[in-house]
């Protein structure tokens, strides 16, 4: 099967995703208002009690939340395929002439859509509560891009999981165990340099933190007379997590294609 | 006419349970065949593997000379399937069900969509054409279901049990459209549980039971197969049932059919309407009250009766071995 044929059958599948996004309001009401909350939550119960020198925290915070919720907002991905997995519509794929790779790259590109709306929503509720992009227009449209790169490739780790777990709620708890300490050991909420040296290593070298790190450049949110980070990662944080954003695809796109022709033939 | 179907050796296991074992059909071009079998008779696997849905452990398999397992991609694009478990999408309306799967069979957007439409239409669905499908009752959705087979006006179809479930005006109304199918020559392979359904549609019955075709012909030669008619008497009184064995089993020319819960004897005879006659007469001397009495050609569930000792319709009922299905969708 060609990769043309391919992307366009993922294009078909990517639509009648984006088509249920519409018809089922709960997930739609998901993708709006956990951003909003996550926003709010973090600006006012920890954005005013923690003080950092020389910036604001609620400043500083807003890049580690643009970069925990698209990485949340991957268990879309799980949960979907987990959830097509067990309905009879599969079976209508798996007899059609259509890529095998389709549902899964249909499934990860609807999660593309669904990030640009999550970012939206949480950079006009940051805009509210005083964040602010000071760097430059283009360099702002980086970090996004950055973010929806970086969410995409976490896509396809949530795919191999939703394919491999018996049930969506399987997956939401699955994930959770996983992406809480991805997340939490990183520098989103605290700088990596305040860590116990065990976690400031593991949180120096984690791809969140070099994203989380690169989008507060880019929006110019690093408080000025801020140390300058001691690890390669998060002094190059934008070539870091496109390497590793292209190391995940390339590993994990074809494990979860293959995981996908596999569990498909096993019913 | 060439078969445009054919398995030799079928093998399929699941665990201990051997779902087929070593299966073997044909089906002539532009007819249609139904695999008559009870639950758990492995006609729904049979379909799998016909459709690379499955991988077989023996055997082997064409479809329009195709090969099975050599070349899936390619028997893809020649089938067309209506599954036991309607295989729409229920948050699409019932168009971008058939829209979706019209570009997934690459006819292109436009012609994706004219086909959509003039399905619909044909479905007797185009009121609820833009309504999510989860809105259709049972009867709509497997009408869609089946629409979804017939997007690519493709050259062979498979109907797994495709009226299961259903009222009987659903399934008069499907069967109506089912033959109006193979009128635009297609060719057809239909799983069904259902004798009369069987009786209804097919040109050709395989009888099917543990994975193994027990018989195989046209409905009429299988009824030949049994020989002649049979006279069907109920009473009214439990009580009467020995009197009336033993009336029956006077002109019987083989085993009589007792049903102590219906109050019901059948019992085969080479005589005819004069045999009906004399019987019912010996009813009269006897003043029994008898509230059927029928003279008709033998059913294909006394085909079944002969063949496996055991009716299909009480097998039906009877609770079929759990199978290792994907997540709690059973009959696969």
């Amino acid at each position: 099967m060609n990769l043309l044929s391919a992307l366009g059958d993922g294009l078909v599948i990517a639509r009648r995703n984006l088509i249920k996004l519409k018809r089922v309001p709960d997930v739609l009401v998901f993708v709006l208002l956990s951003p909003i909350m996550f926003v709010l939550l973090f600006a006012y119960v920890f954005g005013s009690a923690i003080d950092i020198p020389g910036g604001s925290y609620r400043e500083f915070l807003m890049g580690g939340i643009f970069g925990q919720t698209v990485i949340f907002g991957a268990t879309f991905t799980g949960a979907g395929l987990a959830e097509d997995m067990q309905r009879g519509i599969i079976d209508r794929f798996r007899s059609l002439p259509m890529s095998r790779a389709a549902v899964v790259l249909g499934r990860t590109a609807s999660d593309v859509v669904y990030n640009i709306i999550t970012l939206t929503v949480m950079a006009v509720t940051g805009l509210i509560v005083g964040w602010r992009i000071r760097g430059s227009l283009l360099d702002a449209l980086a970090a996004f891009l950055l973010l929806l790169l970086f969410a995409y490739s976490v896509s396809w780790i949530m795919a191999l999981l939703g394919l491999s777990v018996p049930s969506p709620e399987v997956l939401n708890n699955a994930s959770f165990i996983v992406i809480f300490p991805l997340t939490f050991i990183a520098n989103t909420f605290v700088p990596a340099e305040s860590l116990p040296t065990v976690l400031r290593v593991f949180a120096e070298w984690n791809p969140i933190s070099s994203l989380v790190q690169a989008v507060r450049e880019l929006f110019g949110n690093i408080p000025p007379g801020a140390p300058e980070p001691a690890s390669w990662p998060l002094q190059n944080p934008v070539i870091y997590t496109v390497f590793c954003a292209c190391l995940i695809i390339a590993i994990f796109a074809p494990l979860s294609v293959r995981r996908y022709v596999r569990v498909a033939k096993k019913s | 006419m060439r078969d445009i179907i054919q398995a030799t050796g079928l093998v399929k296991r699941y665990g201990d349970v051997v779902a087929l074992d070593g299966l073997d059909l044909s089906v002539r071009e532009g007819t249609i065949v139904a695999l008559l079998g009870p639950n758990g008779a492995g006609k729904t696997t049979a379909v799998s593997v016909l459709t690379t849905l499955i991988e077989p452990d023996e055997g082997s398999a064409t479809v329009a000379g195709v090969d099975v397992l050599g070349d899936p991609a390619e028997v893809r694009k020649l089938i067309g399937l209506s599954g036991q478990y309607a295989a729409v999408d229920k948050d699409l309306t019932g168009f971008e069900n058939l829209d979706m799967i019209g570009c997934l069979y690459h006819l292109g957007r436009k012609k994706a969509r004219s086909r959509a439409r003039e399905l619909l239409d044909r479905f007797d669905l185009a009121d609820a054409a833009d309504r999510p499908v989860k809105t259709y009752s049972g009867g709509m959705r497997r009408r869609l279901d089946l629409a979804g087979a017939l997007v690519a006006e493709s050259p062979v179809l498979f109907l797994d049990e495709p009226t299961t479930g259903l009222d009987l005006i659903s399934r008069r109304e499907l069967w109506r459209l089912i033959r109006t199918l193979v009128d635009q020559g297609a060719t057809l392979l239909l799983t069904t549980q259902y004798l009369e359904e069987a009786d209804r549609l097919a040109d050709d019955v395989l009888v099917i039971d543990k994975g193994k075709t027990i018989a195989h012909g046209t409905v009429d030669e299988l009824k030949d197969m049994v020989g002649g008619e049979r006279i069907g008497i109920k009473v009214t009184d439990r009580d009467d049932l020995p009197v009336v064995n033993e009336i029956l089993g006077r002109v019987a020319v083989g085993e009589l059919q007792r049903e102590e819960r219906s109050r019901t004897v059948v019992a085969p005879v080479s005589g005819g309407a004069r045999e009906l006659a004399a019987v019912l007469q010996a009813f009269e001397d006897h003043q029994l009250r008898i509230s059927e009495a029928v003279l008709r050609r033998p059913t294909l569930d006394d085909v079944f009766l002969a063949l496996t000792g055991a009716s299909a319709e009480s097998r039906e009922k009877t609770p079929e071995p759990a199978k290792p299905g994907r997540r709690g969708r059973g009959s696969r």
